[in-house]
């Protein structure tokens, strides 16, 4: 909301020279957020004074009419002599009072004005209009004064046109309506800083009745979303009065447009008084208003001219013709107040919050009224801004204010709330006295009675955000001031430390990072088109996801399965920057839905803690995701350098990324090989803990690569980390100090015979003497026949408690061979 | 005495003359020091000290000499002996110091050479500042909470005091989803409700974690960002005790000098709330106060629908956008730099922040 100090100054009587900063700490200080401080004498620099047209020249032949003008400017311009202007508007005339910028000066926009010569002639300054001084945005002509303002020609024009003022660009909290206005915002500023207050809402009004009649009868139906309707009608306004300068400037520093008389009065007094208006040109009104919810399938024609649908829920304003007014968020076309009106029918009501806010939304008209009616509007005050309205019309447009005042009131009033005296010390941790609370809570404006050791709390009107206890200890800590609450660390918990699941996140990344893998974290959107590309199958459980009623893109409508569619994004985008070798990883969740129908669960209470069974009806809705971690990577893994040549990226780098993350988790990888989307069915490496499934690794599949615009070989691995199951407890080592027996085997296999079941057959042969066993070569050759290859071995065997004979190693070797023989038909080599 | 059997042969004892002795002597010093290399020491020994050598052949003599000479005969032998070897020792020792060095310079290398065969990794400062985030409230008895991204509504909303009518429940605010009742958090705060859900006072948690909004991507919002939030409940918990831990919060991230400013605020879940401010020195504007959370004292309501009795129980809550904290701590000016994945923006923080 936008305030001009001048403004504030009819409510509070502030100091004349107090700073624009001490003011915005002020509004800080009570919670409401200084978006910006304009000082508007800064706004226009230089000369900017007071003249008087002398004489006007018209000048033809040019494409639109100019006029050649001399202009006294008193002793301003440092001569005396008149001034010299060329002026394209014609909405003045010779001894009229403008407003006039001197060579030197500029305008906001840095807009420096010169002496130069235009059309033809010197023009040494300008004639402003409201628009260049930054006053709205009238520029249909320049600025003419009244002619009985207090300034001659030479004055500084800054005061005459209101360039003397400061507006605030404030924020309000959404549960303070009030304070979106002069007068709410004027009745906290004034205690702040200490100054008197007078409300602008505190005017005698005309009582009214249900049954009045405003040239038509008003019927509110619905009266639980329309409490108080008041209403009176002007006939006889000038359609062509002019607003006050004043206030079509006032407006314009609040950021409201000057559209007519009648408009622009309802406009002030929402500003002033917080209490939206409309206006219905009577004239257009047909029978009786009813006031009630929209029936299905009724429009309406808004004053934007959009054609809506209304819902049954919206509260709308009906004449015979039908819906002639969304309430308290836009009129309607048909009855709106234009050139022509005379008759101005003004209504002031106080509607449902919640009604209001809903209809907005769905119809998106955000509008200043529907602004306030959601944050909360006083319902007590539609007399007083019928009746301040009805004057303004009065005075300025000429009409005459009808005999009859409708006001249909059904409003309820405030609850008194109960809570004990200490309870704003004991929330705040300050020792507020007893008299200091119940002049804190008086000063917004409620009543308190002390009872005892309690207060009992009747808020003001204006205030139904002041429910609970909660709330008016809040009102007594913000109005004593958040600065006074003192800086204390709370008594020492006992905490367990992280989790076991935290600890191992936290390494798993690490390790990674050590590893040379660069973590990023992608957004978890994904294109179902990208299950196309890594080549899911139809029935693929990655395809069943959670999918986003309102996506940011709506390409991207689903959430992430598995992490690999965004990190293969990333990788891509690394790669379009002209990174080549390039190893990234990330760990977040996975969206995982069975993919069964979920029922709408019941709604739960908030009143109580809700049942167990009631907390898992609800939490039916919540899909299973797991964290998990994912790594990516082409290019070199090791460059090339002056030691010779680097290795590029290919699946042991996968499968090791995999084994890394296993063995940081301290749990045992079984790796076989397996056909899975989107790895090459050859380089694919199925992992898993204790017989479960937890992750694949290998090289991307050619087809995968070339769909992603990846360079082939690109390698991949994903790990479900929330299925790797905790650490099994480590017994620990027998360090034996006695020497090892070293002993290379090599063993003829089919070349289809994994490694690793070799070397299971090996180690369970072994026996315990094994104390390390490692794949150093595999061969493949001619001389082997063809369809087999060798596989050489290098196990060590140490016995805990003396030295191994030769032969104990030799017979430990042997028997890890015949069982190699026996599971694998592995034949010793050489042998 | 009788010299009856002395075996003295004048003829043989030239080789025990003193002057001859000498001569070896000089001889062998001269030739263990012309030795260049150790095989070069090698033969020079076996000439001057070997079964061969000069004064090998005279200890021989000494037996043909009379008794009475044999003593003088022997200390001048083993005289010029002790002479040769310890010439003999000190070219030794110079050739294998010199061999040493050799073999050094020879092994001699430039260090400034690049060593980068496996280029590094990096962790992304953002999960790294939450972890030291967490680990300043773990000093303090804090346990850290995480919770699903995609949330039930009632988690996210209704238990926080958000009712069905608050706009920020629309489409315009939150990501929904076609699940009935499954929205994306909108904050961690669900995280506290489970907790107080499941278990009953003293509670002390912080729940960070990824958290959505439907803003477009921009320089100063995304629509994934992330948060830290705090929770407190215990008897006797006050708005002092929420701002002694958001001081010594500010001061363990951001310096000994940090201060903090509490402005009233609005959030349904903390009443009284505020926003918290912190004196930014270094601020690319110039110093002033930025806007670093929210907080307030837990809403009673919230507590009662989490199963926890608001007459006896009090709690603060408070929260943070860490993109936020990262991007003035680190003077980041583009959240797509902390959204793009660019290998050469978490590399520039390494693996702490």
């Amino acid at each position: 909301m936008l305030v001009p100090l001048s403004w504030l100054r009819e409510a509070v009587d502030l100091p004349a020279g107090i700073a624009p900063a001490e003011v915005a700490d002020a509004f800080t200080g009570l919670g409401v957020e200084v978006d910006a401080v304009t000082d508007l004498a800064g706004s226009v620099r230089g000369p900017l004074v007071v003249g008087r047209v002398l004489t006007i020249e018209e000048l033809t032949g040019f494409k639109k009419p100019i006029r050649y003008c001399t202009v006294d400017v008193g002793a301003a311009n440092g001569t005396g002599e008149p001034q010299s202007i060329v002026c394209g508007a014609r909405n003045f005339a010779v001894g009229d009072l403008v407003v006039v910028i001197l060579p030197g000066g500029v305008l906001p926009g840095a807009f420096t004005i010169g002496a130069r010569k235009t059309y033809g002639r010197m023009s040494a300054g300008m004639i402003c209009s409201a628009r260049e001084l930054g006053l709205g945005d009238d520029h249909t002509g320049i600025i003419v004064l009244p002619a009985d303002v207090a300034a001659v020609p030479g004055d500084d024009a800054r005061p005459v046109v209101g360039l003397d003022d400061v507006v605030f660009d404030l924020s309000v909290t959404p549960d303070r309506g009030y304070q979106l206005s002069v007068r709410g915002l004027g009745r906290e500023l004034a205690r702040a800083l200490g100054a008197a207050y007078h409300d602008p809402a505190d005017r005698p009004s005309t009582s009214g009745s249900p049954d009045a009649s405003v040239g038509r009868r008003i019927l509110v139906e619905d009266t639980a979303g329309c409490d108080r309707f008041s209403a009176r009608l002007v006939t006889g306004v000038d359609p062509a009065a002019p607003s006050p300068q004043w206030m079509v400037r006032r407006l314009a520093h609040a950021g409201i447009r000057s559209i007519s008389l009648p408009v622009d009065v309802a406009n002030y007094v929402m500003v002033e008084l917080g209490q939206p208006m409309h206006t219905f040109d009577a004239a257009r009104l047909t029978g009786d208003l009813v006031v009630r919810r929209a029936r299905a399938g009724e429009r309406l024609t808004a004053i934007d001219h959009v054609t809506r649908a209304l819902s049954t829920e919206d509260l709308v304003i009906c004449d015979d013709t039908g819906v002639v007014s969304l309430a308290a968020v836009m009129g309607g076309e048909t009855t709106e107040v234009g050139e022509a009106t005379t008759d101005v029918l003004l209504e002031a009501a106080h509607w449902d919050p919640a009604s209001i806010s809903r209809t907005a939304r769905r119809h998106r008209m955000l509008s200043e009224a529907s602004k306030r009616y959601e944050r909360g509007v006083d319902p007590a005050i539609t007399l007083v801004a019928v009746q301040r309205a009805v004057d303004l019309l009065v005075e300025y447009g000429g009409g005459t204010a009808g005999d009859g005042v409708v006001d249909v009131d059904h409003v309820v009033p405030p609850e008194t709330v109960l809570l004990p005296a200490d309870l704003p010390a004991r929330t705040a941790g300050v020792d507020y006295p007893a008299a200091r609370v119940v002049e804190l809570i008086e000063a917004v404006g409620a009543t308190v009675a002390v009872d005892g050791d309690r207060l009992a709390v009747t808020p003001p009107t204006w205030r139904p955000d002041m429910v609970d206890p909660a709330d008016v200890v809040e009102e007594v800590v913000r109005l004593d001031g958040y600065d006074n609450v003192p800086s204390v660390l709370p008594p020492i918990v006992a905490g367990n430390g992280l989790t076991s699941e935290q600890r191992r996140r936290r390494s798993v990344a690490r390790a990674l990072a050590e590893a040379g893998y660069v973590e990023v974290l992608s957004y978890p959107f994904v294109d179902p088109e990208s299950f196309e590309a890594l080549g899911l199958p139809a029935d693929d459980p990655r395809r069943t996801a959670v999918r986003l009623v309102n996506p940011l893109s709506e390409r991207e409508p689903l959430l992430r399965t598995t992490l690999l569619p965004p990190l293969l994004t990333t990788l891509r985008r690394n790669l379009a920057r002209g990174h080549r070798d390039v190893a990234l990883f990330e760990v977040g969740l996975v969206f995982r839905p069975s993919g069964e129908p979920v029922a709408t669960p019941p709604a739960l209470p908030v009143d109580r803690r809700p049942t167990d069974a009631e907390l898992a009806a609800a939490l039916a809705v919540v899909p299973r995701q797991p964290y998990r971690v994912a790594a990516v990577l082409t290019g070199e893994v090791e460059r090339a350098g002056w030691w010779g040549p680097g290795r590029a990226a290919d699946w042991t780098d996968a499968v090791a990324a995999a084994e890394l993350v296993a063995r940081t988790a301290g749990v045992t990888l079984t790796v076989r090989a397996d056909r899975h989307a989107p790895w090459h069915p050859g380089r694919c490496a199925r992992l898993s803990v204790d017989g479960v499934l937890v992750g694949h690794a290998g090289e991307l599949h050619p087809e995968v690569c070339q769909a992603l615009d990846l360079p082939r070989g690109t390698a991949a691995m994903e790990l479900e980390l929330s299925a790797l199951p905790a650490r099994p407890p480590v017994s620990a080592p027998v360090i034996s100090t006695y020497p090892p027996a070293l002993i290379d085997v090599a063993l003829l296999v089919d070349d289809a015979t994994p490694a690793a079941d070799v070397e299971a057959a090996l180690a369970a042969g072994a026996g315990e003497l094994l104390e390390s066993i490692r794949l150093f070569d595999v061969f493949r050759g001619e001389q082997l026949g063809a369809g087999q290859k060798s596989l050489a071995y290098k196990l060590s065997f140490r016995a805990a408690g003396r030295t191994l004979t030769a032969e104990e190693a030799v017979g430990a070797r042997d028997a890890a061979v015949a069982e190699a023989t026996r599971r694998v038909g592995a034949a010793l080599r050489g042998a | 005495m009788s010299y009856r059997n002395d075996p003295y042969d004048p003829k043989e004892a030239t080789l025990l003359d003193p002057a001859s002795l000498d001569e070896a002597v000089t001889a062998a010093e001269k030739a263990f020091a012309a030795a260049s290399s150790p095989d070069e020491l090698a033969a020079a020994r076996a000439a001057h000290l070997g079964d061969r050598g000069p004064v090998m052949l005279a200890r021989r003599e000494i037996g043909a000499l009379p008794p009475h000479a044999k003593s003088d005969a022997g200390k001048r032998v083993n005289a010029a002996r002790a002479a040769m070897q310890s010439a003999y020792d000190a070219r030794h020792a110079a050739l294998e110091a010199a061999e040493r060095q050799r073999v050094l310079d020879e092994e001699t290398v430039d260090v400034t050479l690049p060593t980068d065969r496996r280029p590094l990794g990096a962790r992304h400062p953002l999960p790294a500042l939450i972890e030291r985030i967490c680990d300043l409230f773990v000093g303090m008895g804090y346990e850290v909470v995480d919770g699903p991204e995609a949330e039930s509504s009632w988690f996210n909303f209704d238990a926080l005091n958000i009712g069905p009518d608050n706009p920020v429940r629309g489409e315009m605010d939150t990501f929904h989803t076609e699940v009935p009742d499954l929205v994306l958090r909108t904050h961690t705060s669900p995280g506290q409700v489970r907790t107080m859900l499941n278990r009953q006072p003293p509670i002390a948690i912080i729940c960070p974690g990824r958290v959505y909004r439907t803003d477009e991507l921009d320089a100063t919002h995304s629509p994934v960002f992330h948060q830290v939030e705090g929770l407190v409940v215990a008897e006797g918990i006050t708005m002092a005790h929420l701002r002694g831990t958001l001081d010594h919060f500010a001061r363990a991230i951001f310096g000994p000098d940090a201060r903090t400013r509490f402005r009233p605020h609005y959030f349904p879940f903390t009443e009284p709330s505020a926003e918290f401010d912190i004196w930014f020195p270094e601020h690319r504007d110039g110093a002033r106060w930025v806007e670093w959370g929210g907080c307030g004292m837990v809403n009673p309501r919230v507590l009662t629908a989490c199963g926890i009795d608001p007459q006896r129980y009090s709690g603060f809550a408070f929260g943070m956008g860490i993109d936020r904290s990262l991007m003035f701590q680190q003077g980041i000016s583009d959240f797509h730099d902390i959204v793009e994945g660019d290998v050469r923006f978490s590399r520039a923080y390494g693996m702490e922040v």
